[in-house]
């Protein structure tokens, strides 16, 4: 009897332990997962992270994935329903998709009740990433990663007498950061083919990336400030006179001729990190890219510090600059939504956007981007604010992926392959984007 | 095989023989044609699974608007309106050209050198085994492999190749760009797949070769026949069937080639070498067109297994000759 006593109060106490390790493990393992690209700005994402786990105990696991490959891979992920994402920080051109097809949740309960205002976002970003449609009080993203399309230029090189004088000379100006679209095609051309420490050296290094949206994204850049339209204000999905307007033709020209004259031998494929291997190699004067760059750029021990400078896209006609950036969603079909919203919750927080910024990330929030210090935070952080305050997006339909894809199509084989005019490749492009609105039946 | 199996009842008695009695009494009691199929079931089951049933799903989706990226929307039927539109597509014709030249290069070029090669090891000189074994490593490298250091060799300011041609031609090497030029491009990708898969075809030619008797080329010299009579009345007919069967396998591959493509020019510059396969990838999964990508794929289906069938009727008239 003694025995069996024994054997049952054992038996007790090792249930009560192994009791007490499941639910000690069941508070181990709350652990959501975020998903996003593989560049700088998400290792600021990981450090800052880890607040919140201190803060909340809830783990977090991150995939990244490169930006190639970014859209292949998340998509899919969503639209096949999958799981591996709790949150989603997906690009801006996503939003309308994944709203229409159930794949974000909609935040506006959830913003009413914790009492985030959209008010407190720059209003650039909250149309860019979070409204769906358009310039309608339906959010399903928080802004989370504010970006634009800037250009960074060798400094150490603009500054040098003989190359100064030799510009104004040839240009009748100083050489300085440009003004003009015009402008900046003078000095890639000025540089193309130099040879500087007895290195040739090349122009700009531009987007021209066939694959996923780079040359679209490129071209912008040139086609905004030179006043391309997507559709008429007032009849909205028709582009005919807008897209391939004179105004747009002198712009996608204006590619290809910065394109032809002054890009380095095999940048014909390039996005990103081609631009930023360029760049950082000494290739070129000029550079392409997007403000999340910047700080790892100015952090380079072999082109950043002083010998680097950055600008906002110069202006032609008017001004505009292809918006990056994403905002922040909770997965429709996640098994840890409550987790993934305390996430945005924090997130959301003036402190953590605070600090958000001094990682490298780029917050969106008013309390960060309005503060007067904020211009000499950083030597990149005024032309953010003025890239933010001219930000134009690309479509955000659900069938964006077939809308970009048209332009990559039509723009590639007019600026890189030098099939037809540029005419042509924007009335092509008129064209396809009227049957796939036509499909959608908007048109 | 099943009429073998139906035949050949001791099959069945010594399948039993090596099973435990009890399982061995229940076989007992199945005919031969019904273990054929308990044994051939699983893969049966497979094959419907992972081959049978996608086809007639795909077939079935390109008469329809579906698109995988909203299988919520209200599904449409299309009736043939998907394969009307890819027919009368100049951009699809574009790429079934752009397929057809590649085809039709690389197995013209891989042919002839790979029955070169074929010829020249089998006249088995010292280390020919070596030189067997270096001939075969590019095939032996996956396609992901091959497609990333290939860029690297054609990179105009640090790429070997470049260099290689300026060396020769004395040319400036970052003068011209194998993948972004629109002349040079798809001959990047032709260079590409010949180094890769010549190995293959030569493999098979050789295959060929040695299986031609000995006592035909005696026979041959005793006729005090020329070597180049030799070669076209011996070597070149009865080798014939085997260089016809390596045609086919790289046509069937090359007809389908994406990888390398996609790696090394991703179908650029501009569409110069996008060949149909990329263009059905892009309208799958970036477009996410299913109903529209579906019907494209049955159509490619279809003409390479036509293709392939006259082809295979071809080399079956070959070889009965």
């Amino acid at each position: 009897m003694r025995t069996m006593r024994a054997c049952l109060a054992a038996a007790l106490t090792a249930a009560g332990f192994f009791g007490a390790g499941i639910s000690g493990a069941a508070a181990q393992d709350k652990q959501i997962t975020l998903c996003w690209a593989a560049w700088d700005p998400a290792n600021a994402l990981v450090e800052l992270s880890k607040d919140f786990t201190a803060k909340t105990g809830i783990q977090m696991k991150f995939e990244f994935v490169p930006w190639t490959n970014f859209a292949d891979r998340f998509l899919n992920e969503l639209n096949s329903h999958g799981k591996l994402c709790d949150l989603m920080i997906g690009d801006s051109q996503w939003i309308g998709g994944a709203a229409e097809n159930g794949n974000y949740v909609k935040l506006n309960d959830f913003f009413e009740k914790e009492g985030i205002s959209m008010d407190n976002f720059m209003p650039a970003t909250v149309l860019g990433y979070s409204e769906w449609p358009k310039n309608t009080p339906n959010y399903w993203a928080l802004p989370a990663m504010g970006d634009a399309e800037g250009w960074t230029y060798r400094k150490d090189w603009f500054s040098r007498p003989e190359l100064k004088a030799e510009f104004k000379k040839q240009y009748g100006r100083e050489l300085a950061v440009p003004k003009t679209l015009d402008e900046l095609t003078d000095i890639a051309k000025f540089f193309q083919g130099r040879e500087i420490d007895g290195k040739k050296v090349y122009g700009a290094a531009i987007f021209t990336e066939r694959g996923s949206e780079g040359i679209t994204m490129g071209v912008s850049n040139f086609l905004y400030p030179y006043g391309f339209k997507y559709e008429d204000p007032k009849k909205p999905y028709h582009m005919d006179g807008f897209v391939n307007s004179a105004d747009s033709v002198k712009g996608l020209e204006a590619y290809k001729k910065l394109y032809d004259c002054c890009t380095p031998p095999g940048h014909s494929n390039a996005y990103m990190q081609e631009d930023l291997d360029a760049f950082k190699s000494g290739q070129v004067a000029l550079q392409m890219n997007w403000f999340a760059f910047f700080p790892g750029l100015y952090k380079d021990p072999n082109v950043g510090g002083d010998k680097i400078g950055f600008f906002v896209n110069p202006g032609e006609k008017t001004v505009g600059s292809q918006l990056g950036g994403q905002g922040i969603s909770v997965v429709a079909y996640s098994d840890h939504k409550e987790e993934a919203l305390q996430y945005i919750k924090w997130f959301a927080s003036d402190a953590v956007q605070k600090k958000w910024w001094q990682l490298g990330g780029y917050s969106c929030a008013k309390s960060v981007l309005n503060d007067p210090n904020f211009p000499s935070t950083a030597p990149f952080a005024a032309d953010f604010l003025k890239a933010m305050g001219q930000v134009i997006d690309f479509w955000a339909e659900p069938s964006y992926a077939q809308l970009l894809q048209a332009e990559q199509k039509r723009v590639h084989d007019y600026v890189v392959a030098g099939q037809g005019t540029a005419q042509e490749a924007l009335d092509g492009l008129v064209k396809d984007w009227t049957e796939v609105f036509q499909e959608d039946g908007k048109l | 095989m099943m009429d073998e199996l139906s035949n050949s009842p001791t099959i069945a008695l010594k399948a039993a023989a090596a099973t435990p009695d009890r399982v061995a009494r229940r076989l007992q009691g199945l005919s031969d044609r019904t273990l054929a199929w308990l044994f051939i079931s699983p893969t049966v089951l497979l094959l419907l699974a992972i081959n049978i049933f996608p086809l007639f799903w795909t077939v079935y989706l390109s008469f329809t608007n579906y698109r995988a990226n909203r299988p919520n929307a209200p599904l449409r039927w299309f009736g043939a309106e998907w394969y009307h539109r890819i027919l009368s597509d100049p951009d699809i014709w574009a790429a079934m050209q752009v397929t057809a030249r590649f085809v039709v290069a690389t197995i013209v070029i891989e042919t002839v050198l790979g029955f070169a090669l074929a010829w020249l090891i089998d006249k088995k000189f010292r280390g020919h085994g070596f030189w067997t074994t270096m001939i075969l490593l590019p095939m032996m490298l996956s396609p992901a492999v091959v497609g990333n250091f290939w860029k690297f060799l054609y990179q105009p300011q640090i790429g070997l190749f470049n260099y290689a041609i300026s060396f020769l031609t004395g040319v400036d090497p970052s003068s011209f760009q194998m993948l972004g030029d629109v002349s040079l491009s798809p001959w990047a990708i032709v260079i590409v797949d010949v180094w890769m898969w010549t190995p293959y075809v030569m493999l098979i030619c050789l295959a060929g070769l040695r299986s031609i008797p000995d006592y035909l080329y005696e026979a041959a010299e005793v006729d005090r026949a020329s070597s180049w009579r030799q070669f076209c009345s011996i070597t070149l007919p009865m080798a014939l069937p085997f260089i016809m069967l390596a045609v086919l396998f790289r046509g069937i591959e090359n007809f389908k080639m994406f990888d390398m493509v996609n790696l090394l020019t991703g179908g650029g510059p501009g569409s110069t070498t996008e060949v149909a396969s990329i263009t059905l990838k892009r309208q799958a999964f970036e477009a996410w067109r299913t109903g529209y990508s579906s019907a494209f794929a049955v159509i490619l289906f279809v003409a390479v297994f036509g293709l392939a069938n006259i082809y295979v009727k071809a080399l079956n008239r070959v070889k009965s000759r």
